[in-house]
């Protein structure tokens, strides 16, 4: 019995960890469990959550993007100039997630051909998005933007948010190709031992291009759902991102080394951050120490996955 | 003679295991005292608990006569017992003389390193080895048996009087081997006691004095190696008779599967062509770095080869990755099992179905039902002993984690399979074991390609021998061709002229 109960805790330390969390945060404000918060939070945490659904099969292959941030911002500033320019919500769409794909294939082939360490190739992809986009913007934010394109970040089906919806079909199809494909399984099998896996007759350097791919259309489904609910592309969009990112797959127990992890726990990393930020906000926290906050829960969090880790 | 250490009555329990039930062992001053037994005896969880990583459950540890309870490493260590273990501890980017001292560096005033002193120590460590290995050398430039000997000099100069060396010979060949034994000579006179775990039992009686041998966390015996001979240690070892070794190998007449023409590679190998043949079992002879690795990783697309052809049942492939090599039908079984054969943080499942991936999905998804049914055939087949199929591998034994990497093959069901050392490292009823299979897959219709160094195995298992010398084939041998004497004179690249005994004798592993 009381080795199930340190199972338990090992498992669904995460899960626990939200729960009591957003129990408190009941107890300390009366707006926090009500119909519009819940949705509020599900829906700020859905667009960084998108995107730590791409950074979970990156992390879990061993590697990191630290670019996804930059991605965001200049294929929001891109469609969102060619929207103004007359474009057709179809195609800006499709445009997004190519850039989106266009950068993360350059990401993925860099550190696969070149042989570069996947924190230098993003550092660098990271700098080059973001200056792209302050060129094309040329510093000033694109705004202003059709009813229906402003549906995707601000509409609702059977009255959820759409972002909701997309965040939870990403996570659902994440899960799907994990568990259920090929590639899903490389992900893992690379990040467990990738000398193995090469020796295995599996072209390994493909699928962890592929990786590189899926963060950055992730990256770009972000943009589409940030712009439109900002009804406004900003040349800083998405700065500072990658922290929270990063921060949603390792507070949801994949490891940075690789090989262990799932989306689920990512989900639960993601709407924990939200439900921080949002407690924070709601307790009239001072901006300056809700950073100071969160950078501790980090901490924790790959503390209790070093603990994990330990052998019984 | 004086006991320097006596351990009686180690018990040892892990979750659901006994390790070891009421063993007795010990070290009289300047001797070398043997452990042996198959994988999972109890060795290596014996010598944990001399070395202070694990605390026996029940037992006493005597030092020198004086009852010690070990607290940690540190505490052993302090003690004066050393331990050098099969997977070396160094610092690879450190040079020799850092990683003696590290963490004890001699310094001068203002915390700086005394370089000077550090060298001038370490080189008066290493004089009675006398060997020309410069203190300043990086640990990744020098062979393995110089890192061997480097941990043996840091044990020294901890004042250990007694050393544990964990399969010490297991990296070495043949001259290293015997330059090794003449080192563990030289502690010896100077008064240093080693218990000795490995399984060379024909080394045993070059260096050993006693022998104690475990079986199932149980000592069995603890003699003077003068009073048993191989055979004898062996049957204590399995509990039973092996009288018969290596199986009886057919000889076969099949058709050509594999054909290799002009396999070059700077630097690697030059023109190497061979054949395999249906049902046939080829060996590849030679000294460790001749190349022979290298050639089978040319052919299998791991690396990049400069030219050479490959026909398989007579039509030309092109293999330019692993991909295509398995893809193709080769299989290729590394040396390092642990470290390239298996994801260790995945399950029995997910290893085994590694390389079938590709052949068993719908539309992209996986079909899991039949990869579970031929993994679980596999598993059963093979006799791996795991709790089920979505056990993590990292939790099995060694032998069953060696099974996993067999399974991961087998079940893709190749043409041809190329060993790389398939049994080394691994006890001798394992080994049996590991030979059968190799036959099953042969008379299935499989081409086996097998490289060892071990001499008497692939003398034993293989219908033909290639020799390997500075990456050439340098030697052919039917079965029942040349003796040990001569193979191994080719592969010294002595030719068939000097095959004298004095040479096969010093590189028989």
């Amino acid at each position: 019995m009381k080795l199930d109960l340190k199972r338990m805790l090992r498992s669904y330390g995460i899960v626990i960890a939200f729960v009591i969390i957003c129990a408190a945060m009941t107890v300390m404000s009366p707006v926090f469990l009500t119909v519009t918060n819940v949705l509020n939070v599900v829906r700020q945490s859905s667009i960084f959550g998108i995107m730590a659904i791409g950074m979970t099969f990156v992390i879990l292959t061993g590697g990191i993007d630290l670019s996804v941030g930059s991605i965001l911002a200049v294929a929001g500033a891109i469609s969102a100039g060619l929207l103004k320019g007359g474009a057709g919500i179809f195609p800006i769409v499709v445009l997004a997630l190519v850039i989106g794909t266009g950068c993360g294939l350059a990401n993925g082939l860099i550190i696969t051909v070149g042989r570069i360490a996947p924190f230098v190739v993003t550092l660098g992809m990271m700098s080059i998005a973001r200056s792209l986009t302050l060129i094309y913007t040329k510093g000033y934010p694109i705004s202003g933007f059709s009813a229906t394109y402003r549906f995707i970040g601000g509409g609702d089906l059977f009255s959820i948010p759409i972002p909701i919806i997309v965040f939870l079909l990403t996570v659902v199809v994440a899960w799907l190709i994990l568990t259920q494909t090929r590639l899903g399984r490389y992900t893992y099998a690379i990040g467990g031992n990738e000398e193995t896996v090469k020796l295995s007759g599996i072209n390994a350097d493909f699928y962890k291009t592929i990786v590189y791919v899926i963060a950055g259309i992730t990256a770009g489904m972000s943009a589409l759902i940030l712009t439109s609910r900002l009804n406004s592309a900003e040349p800083v969009a998405g700065q500072g991102y990658e922290l929270d990112v990063i921060a949603a797959v390792v507070i949801g127990g994949t490891s940075l080394s690789g090989g262990r992890g799932s989306v689920w726990g990512t989900l639960v990393g993601a709407l924990l951050i939200g439900v921080i930020n949002n407690g924070m906000n709601l307790l009239g926290i001072s901006p300056y120490f809700q950073l100071l906050v969160k950078g501790l829960i980090i901490i924790g969090a790959v503390l209790l996955d070093r603990l994990r880790q330990e052998p019984v | 003679m004086e006991t320097l250490l006596r351990m009686t009555g180690i018990s040892k329990s892990f979750p659901g295991v006994t390790a070891l039930k009421g063993v007795d062992y010990d070290l009289q001053k300047g001797e070398v005292h043997a452990l042996v037994g198959e994988n999972g005896a109890g060795k290596s969880t014996l010598m944990k608990i001399l070395a202070g990583v694990y605390r026996a459950d029940d037992g006493e540890i005597w030092l020198k006569d004086q009852r010690i309870t070990p607290t940690g490493p540190r505490s052993m260590i302090h003690a004066g017992v050393s331990v050098i273990y099969q997977e070396l501890t160094l610092v690879p980017d450190l040079s020799v003389a850092e990683n003696i001292f590290l963490g004890r560096e001699p310094q001068r005033a203002g915390g700086l390193i005394d370089w000077k002193k550090m060298w001038a120590e370490v080189e008066k460590l290493l004089e009675p080895f006398n060997l020309s290995l410069n203190p300043r050398a990086k640990i990744h430039a020098i062979g393995p048996a110089y890192q061997q000997v480097v941990e043996i000099a840091k044990a020294l100069s901890l004042k250990a009087d007694i050393i544990v060396m964990d399969e010490p010979t297991a990296p070495l060949t043949g001259g290293e081997v015997d330059k090794l034994f003449e080192i563990i000579r030289n502690l010896k006179a100077g008064g240093v006691s080693v218990a000795y775990i490995s399984h060379r039992l024909e080394e045993l009686h070059e260096v050993a004095d006693r022998v104690t041998v475990l079986r199932d966390g149980e000592r069995i015996v603890t003699s003077a190696l003068a009073d048993l001979t191989v055979d004898d240690i062996i049957r204590h070892m399995v509990g039973r008779n092996l009288t018969e070794q290596y199986p009886r190998v057919e000889d076969t007449e099949g058709e050509e599967v594999l054909r290799v023409e002009g396999l070059s590679k700077r630097g690697v190998c030059s023109d190497v062509s061979f054949s395999a043949r249906r049902g046939e079992i080829l060996g590849f002879a030679g000294l460790v770095g001749a190349g022979r690795t290298e050639i089978m990783q040319l052919l299998y697309g791991y690396r990049r080869r400069d030219s050479g052809r490959v026909f398989l049942q007579g039509r030309e492939v092109r293999i330019r990755s692993t991909r295509d090599a398995v893809r193709s039908g080769i299989a290729l079984i590394p040396e390092e099992r642990k470290k390239q054969g298996l994801v260790l943080g995945l399950s029995v499942m997910d290893n085994s179905a590694l390389t079938i991936f590709d052949l068993h999905t719908t539309f992209g998804f996986i079909r899991w039902p039949d990869i579970a049914q031929r993994v679980m055939e596999m598993v059963r087949n093979l006799g791996i002993r795991t709790p089920s199929l979505r056990q993590e591998v990292k939790n099995l034994s060694g032998g069953n984690q060696q099974k996993v990497v067999l399974s991961k093959w087998f079940v893709r069901n190749c043409d041809v399979y190329i060993f790389d050392e398939p049994t080394r490292g691994i006890d001798v009823g394992a080994k049996a074991e590991i030979y059968k299979l190799m036959q099953s897959l042969a008379r299935n219709g499989a081409s086996i390609i097998m490289i060892s160094s071990d001499l008497p195995e692939v003398m034993n298992m293989a219908n033909r021998i290639l020799v390997v010398y500075g990456g050439r084939i340098v030697k052919e041998f039917r079965r029942g061709e040349g003796t040990e004497e001569q193979v191994m004179s080719y592969a010294l690249g002595l030719g068939g002229s000097a095959a004298g005994h004095g040479i096969a004798q010093g590189a028989r592993e």
